[in-house]
């Protein structure tokens, strides 16, 4: 059985390519078969996060309009056997594609018997969005925790309700508990409460993802990185494990250390 | 040194809080559409032709933020605004 995921957000730049790019990767790195689709035509971006930008032969336009067979655009991860990818055109622009043509995309890729299928959304609510969603079994949305981009996801998870991708999970990203323990950030609690979702992930703020995006590595590979450790942690959720969330309070800063030490 | 950190701060409010309270206004209006508005206007105008009449075709409905006459603290209100006719001697 495969399971088709879209990841989206509404909002650009809260992180959505380096969700999809990290849960593909964890869940191969899980011995899943896992292919990651970029629906962000005109503007890819999953190629480069994931380092197989020097691949690329054909896209997705090419496999809907029959150019090359689906086998022949899917290239192969550098790193891990079991993960594709299936990149965007990068010439063409998001009404090359419908969402009937999308939905039949994957249902080919459902006869290749992937274990996931990671569909890499654009931002925005208009014909890309409704391309990226046409073939999903489940969403999952990515957020930050500012007024925008949650606004933005509750936008978002309003129309996966009206397009049949009910209860969709919530990402919460960049979180930065300094922050939020200042009382000068958002919590995960303020957001769920607000957003009234579940929640799959809290992804920290992380330098390591910069130095990943930096070298194409997904940073889910890093031992070091705590974003890393809370990309496996929402992969095994994915996968149906029961994982606690992260503690993290621990990774105190310099200010953070003093303050511990004079009891504030 | 608690009292420190407490100094720094008093001079704003903890800015987490200020986004939560905007995001809750900002996410009460772009819920609310004309048809949600317009099933309230109809369920009101239900409710009290039970114990008046009223003129429905002047009958308003709106909500806007209005802050607390003693608080000072802003929230959204619904406002109902309809001319009474006549009300029911026996409610």
């Amino acid at each position: 059985m495969t399971e088709i995921i879209v990841v989206t957000s509404g909002k650009g730049g809260v992180g959505k390519t380096t969700t999809s790019a990290n849960i593909g990767t964890g869940l191969a790195r899980a011995g899943k078969r896992v292919a990651m689709i970029d629906a962000d035509i005109g503007l890819r971006n999953l190629d480069v996060i994931v380092g197989l930008e020097n691949r690329i032969v054909y896209d997705l336009i090419d496999v809907v309009e029959g150019h090359c067979r689906l086998k022949q655009a899917l290239i192969k991860d550098k790193r891990c056997e079991t993960l594709f990818l299936l990149p965007a055109a990068q010439t063409k622009d998001k009404d090359a594609i419908n969402p009937e043509q999308m939905l039949k995309l994957c249902d080919a890729l459902r006869e290749e018997e992937f274990d996931y299928v990671i569909i890499d959304c654009p931002a925005g609510i208009e014909q890309g969005f409704r391309n990226a969603i046409a073939g999903a079994d489940r969403a999952l949305v990515v957020t930050t925790p500012e007024v925008s981009a949650v606004r933005d996801a509750d936008r978002i998870i309003g129309m996966l309700n009206a397009n049949g991708l009910g209860s969709p999970m919530l990402i919460l990203n960049r979180i930065r508990p300094q922050l939020v323990k200042k009382g000068d950030m958002m919590s995960v609690e303020d957001v769920s409460e607000i957003l009234a979702v579940d929640i799959i992930g809290i992804v920290p703020d992380d330098e390591n993802i910069v130095v990943c995006a930096n070298k194409g590595e997904p940073a889910v590979l890093s031992e070091k990185s705590p974003a890393g450790q809370a990309y496996r942690n929402i992969v095994q959720r994915i996968i149906g494990h029961e994982v606690p969330f992260m503690d993290l309070e621990k990774k105190d800063g310099f200010m953070g250390k003093i303050k511990k030490f004079f009891g504030s | 040194m608690q009292n420190i950190f407490a100094f720094f701060r008093r001079n704003g409010a903890q800015s987490g809080l200020v986004a939560k309270d905007r995001l809750k206004n900002v996410l009460m209006s772009d819920r609310v559409n004309m048809q949600l508005l317009e099933d309230i206007k109809y369920d009101i105008i239900g409710v009290i032709r039970n114990y008046m009449e009223i003129d429905e075709d002047k009958f308003s409905i709106s909500i806007a933020q209005t802050a607390n006459k003693y608080t000072g603290v802003k929230t959204p209100v619904l406002f109902a605004d309809f001319p009474i006719k006549k009300i029911y001697k026996n409610g």
